[in-house]
């Protein structure tokens, strides 16, 4: 293996500062519209343009800090007081936010990102550059981004013969010292740069009586052969030019050239104008004094170690085989027969319990806050609202809730598709909400938490609601359901996830919603989770996803059916009935239900629905599983036997070989065995229904 | 040696038997091959998907490669082995009645099959070569595994 | 001679850079996130030159310089300020809240290097 580049190790660590600069800068701008005037709100969006460009300079990301710089002047306008904060301005700071984040992402992806592309935003930005400031703004872009090199600059070991020869004086006043600044550096600068013939004067020091200890009595005179131009001799003295008393000037017999006062060398460009930014006023900050900008500070506070994905995965991976090889020991341990009160039993216990704390840890390490997900969603609805010329505002609430970074990751599409699907159809236009007496300005909240073991991630917006007779007359005149079907307004409801409701040309005139969200389900459903819809006419719409906390392991409840075993997520089982002869009725054939506190609930033979069996006659004996599904309806699912209550490490099954309806992941069990992990309401939706009482008129496919 | 003989790599199979008749596989997309185990089965997948098997904590979907290709049903046997491939992300095993060799063959061994469009599986097999005056078929991997996606759907 | 430097800015890509710059000449380098980091960290080190960010979450560089001259132990280290600003407002305050020089952005190596050579030799 090839050592890695160091900078390139440096330029993807500072792409992934970016992003976190990115999300604090969004943070701010929230904040910022919210109607915080806090001064530190502006600041740290500042910063955080602020240090995007300047580690965009240090790469040579010339794009980067072109546009960063001005956004950043636009932003010290109003930093310092010169500028308001206009909505129309925030509004500009979000467009700017936005597309600052699509440059970091195409200097990051190596994309080549036409400048163009920038003129609008920039021009607006300008609009907002007073006359000076944006001649400032123009001459500062002049430093030169430059890519780094780390190739120091050695000097060179062919001097001509006869180098040029200097005489310098140099006689430093007292503040000189006080800004530690010392000769002795100073002076051995200089000497690296040719030869140099140094001499101390010492006639100023006074009779020891006289002596300030504060005073400066000192001055040096320099004889220096050297190749390099006056201005680099000069550019030594940088820090201390105005605390110091320098002459420099030829002492050989080419002409004299004094030149006054040479600009410093480091970096300044000649002639650099006032000095523009305004520092903010030295301020030490005062903790708890502004509870709002307080958790921005606690983050630069905090000790992160960066790890990669890969190791954590194989972590994530040795856990599981560590659960599996637990529930193995526990197994062979019980089949000797040993007492509960044995060593071994209590050890194996206190391993049991060790095995799942740290099967907790391991997952908190792949958790993370929704926000950076919610912050995405809320450049959506900009740029939806925009497009659809719809004033719209985003509530989000429950940013921190932490969930697993493969299910933040998988939900960026099926959330975009919703809140599209929100501004675009579930708000309506401006008139028609002025006309129904609401706000004009629309509102979609996005909504994270933690739910019995789950998050649950609700979208909704304050619009018309599903327009049910129009959803209805669509999926009959598509053929999806049958004319004459009786649906309740749930089932409506739900028909919108239906594949082939939407189409393009339904999409327009469609007040409700449907633009593809089959495909939002099935994304969602990939993840373990459900999605359910509740609409109330002129109030609005809610789809509330509600998903595992992990992909890695799920409480399950493991079955036999048919000389299988099986596992059924033990968060869809309310209940366990043990089937009785006087409990079944069959409603017609096919069609059996069992009594249920007075209640009929369907029945679905487990075993028959996957094929293993035909449908037994005789149900008595059984074990029914009571599942409630995520829109409240119930079913039963009969299995043999249930053996065990138990977490199980989920193994995902490979889509191309293994993708079978209600079928969900797999696990290994503790004699090696693999068990399906069965997802039931995939299940109970596959199972073919005769039309009947209790069976949906849905026309769903097998 | 001359240039032509340079240009065309010597490609290593892996042959193996199924109902009598002799197939190969380029041994670079074999991983392992492994004996035979009860497989869990996978409900409503083409009877050809044994099911799916642990290879040491990953889930391996197992197909039984002659099924797959229209041959006759064979019982299995502790001969039978499994061929663990990798094609692409995929990782699959494919059941097989026993491993028979291995070979190195150039391309010049190797001969296109003859138009088989009209055959129940265009393009699982790519080309055709004889060894000892057995012909031994070389099957082609990416057919394999992608048709499969429209087979099991 | 090896120095020992520390080194405070808010952002991760300028400290990492500072550090992949000096640490293969021998220098030591300590880093700090801001201003109050970095007096945490100067109370364990003596560092032979500081080099500070101007603008910081919780404590700006200005601020911290003015903290650092204000402690014993450190009232005559050099100090420079890294700052992406030019002109001279900004050095007269830097100069006046005690800072001993300035570094530009960006920099490269041998200018950071030749900087700390100026105040610290």
């Amino acid at each position: 293996m090839t050592s890695p580049d160091p900078m390139a190790e440096i330029k993807a660590s500072f792409f992934i500062e970016c992003e976190e600069l990115l999300e604090a800068m969004q943070d701010g701008l929230q904040r910022l519209d919210d109607g915080d005037d806090d001064p530190e709100t502006i600041n740290v969006v500042f910063r955080a343009v602020h240090s995007i460009k300047g580690g965009a300079g240090a790469f040579g990301l010339e794009p980067m800090v072109r546009f960063a710089h001005r956004f950043e002047t636009v932003l010290d306008g109003v930093r310092a007081g010169a500028q308001p904060v206009t909505p129309d301005l925030t509004k500009l700071f979000f467009r700017a936010g936005d597309h600052l984040s699509d440059i970091v992402r195409a200097c990051r992806d190596d994309v080549d990102f036409p400048p163009s592309q920038s003129d609008a935003i920039l021009s607006d930005l300008d609009s907002y550059i007073s006359r000076d400031a944006a001649d400032t703004a123009e001459d500062e872009i002049e430093f030169q981004p430059m890519a780094l090199s780390l190739d120091l600059d050695l000097p060179s070991l062919d001097t001509p013969p006869e180098p040029p020869r200097w005489r310098i004086t140099f006689t430093p006043e007292a503040d000189m010292y006080e800004s530690g600044n010392e000769v002795f550096p100073i002076l051995s600068a200089l000497a690296d740069l040719g030869q140099a013939d140094i001499r101390c004067d010492t006639s100023k020091v006074p009779g020891l009586t006289e002596l300030a200890p504060e005073s400066a009595y000192l001055s040096w005179s320099i004889d220096l052969n050297t190749t390099v131009e006056e201005a680099e001799i000069r550019s030594v003295f940088e820090f201390v030019e105005g605390l110091c008393d320098i002459t420099v000037a030829r002492a050989d017999t080419a002409p004299q050239t004094s030149l006054p006062d040479l600009p410093p060398l480091v970096s300044d460009p000649p002639g650099a104008p006032p000095e523009r930014e305004a520092v903010a006023p030295t301020e030490v900050s005062k903790p708890a004094a502004k509870p709002a900008s307080q958790p921005a500070q606690a983050n630069a506070a905090k000790t992160v170690v960066r790890v990669d994905l890969d190791r954590i995965e194989r972590l994530v991976n040795l856990v599981g085989e560590l659960v599996i090889n637990q529930a193995m020991l526990a197994q062979s341990l019980e089949s000797e027969g040993l007492s509960p009160h044995s060593d071994a039993m209590n050890g194996l216990e206190e391993f049991q319990r060790l095995t799942r704390d740290i099967q907790d840890s391991v997952m908190m390490i792949r958790a993370q806050p929704v926000k950076p997900l919610f912050q995405r969603m809320s450049r959506i609805v900009r740029e939806a609202s925009a497009a659809v010329d719809k004033d719209v505002h985003l509530i989000t609430d429950g940013e921190t809730t932490e969930v697993d970074k493969t299910v933040i990751e998988r939900l960026a599409d099926p959330l975009t598709h919703m809140i599209r699907n929100a501004v675009d159809h579930g708000l309506e236009s401006t008139e028609d909400r002025v006309k129904a007496g609401k706000s004009p300005e629309g509102s979609v909240k996005l909504s994270a938490a933690h739910r019995s073991g789950r998050v649950v991630i609700e979208v909704s917006d304050d619009g018309s609601g599903i327009n049910r007779p129009k959803v209805h007359q669509i999926a009959i005149d598509k053929g999806l359901v049958a004319e004459d079907a009786v649906l309740s307004d749930t089932e409506i409801d739900n028909l919108l996830f239906l594949p082939g409701f939407s189409t393009a040309s339904c999409v327009s005139d469609l007040s409700g919603r449907g633009v593809g969200m089959d495909v939002v389900k099935t994304a969602i459903q990939s993840l373990g989770g459900r999605i359910t819809i509740t609409s109330a006419a002129g109030e609005g719409t809610t789809f509330s996803i509600s998903l595992p906390l992990t992909l890695a392991v799920l409480d399950g409840m493991v079955v036999d059916v048919a000389q299988e075993t099986l596992v059924v997520p033990l968060n869809v089982v309310s209940e366990t009935l043990t089937i009785r002869d006087d409990t079944v009725d069959e409603v017609e054939p096919g069609t059996r239900v069992v009594r249920v506190r007075g209640g009929f609930v369907p029945l679905f033979d487990l075993g028959s629905a996957l094929g293993y069996r035909a449908e037994p006659s005789n149900l008595a004996g059984s074990v029914a599983l009571l599942i409630v599904q995520e829109d409240g309806s119930r079913a039963a699912l009969i299995v043999d036997e249930i053996q065990d209550q138990r977490q199980v490490v989920i193994k995902g099954l490979d889509d191309a070989f293994c993708s079978a309806p209600g079928i969900a992941a797999a696990t290994i069990l503790g004699d090696g065995q693999i068990a399906l992990i069965i997802d039931p309401s995939d299940i109970i939706a596959h199972t073919p229904k005769h039309s009947g009482s209790h069976a949906a008129p849905l026309r769903m496919e097998a | 040696m001359t240039e032509t003989a340079e240009a065309s790599k010597p490609v290593e199979l892996l042959t193996f038997k199924l109902s009598d008749q002799e197939y190969s596989l380029d041994i670079m997309s074999v991983r392992e091959i492994r004996g035979w185990t009860q497989a869990t089965p996978l409900p409503h997948t083409p009877s050809y998907m044994k099911g799916v098997i642990n290879l040491r904590g990953t889930v391996l979907p197992v197909m039984d490669l002659g099924q797959r290709l229209g041959l006759p049903v064979t019982e299995h046997t502790d001969r039978n082995v499994i061929i663990v491939v990798k094609h692409g992300e995929t990782l699959a095993g494919l059941l097989v009645d026993a491993v028979s060799d291995i070979i190195a063959l150039t391309d010049e061994d190797m001969q296109p099959p003859p138009d088989v469009s009209s055959g129940a599986h265009p393009g699982v097999i790519k080309s055709l070569t004889l060894i000892d005056e057995r012909m031994i078929r070389v099957l082609d991997l990416s057919h394999l595994v992608t048709s499969l996606q429209s087979d099991a759907a | 001679m090896t120095l020992e430097v520390l080194a405070v800015d808010d952002s991760r890509t300028m400290r990492n850079m500072i550090k992949l710059a000096l640490e293969p000449e021998g220098f030591t380098v300590h880093t700090a996130d801001d201003g109050v980091h970095g007096t945490e960290v100067l109370d364990g080190i003596a560092p032979d030159v500081i080099i500070t960010d101007i603008n910081m979450p919780r404590m700006d560089g200005l601020a911290f310089i003015d903290v650092v001259r204000g402690q014993a132990p450190h009232r005559t280290t050099p100090i420079l300020v890294l700052t992406t600003e030019s002109g001279n407002d900004l050095k007269q305050r830097a100069r006046k809240a005690g800072a001993t020089g300035w570094i530009v952005k960006p920099f490269d190596p041998a200018k950071l290097i030749k900087a700390l050579r100026m105040v610290a030799g």
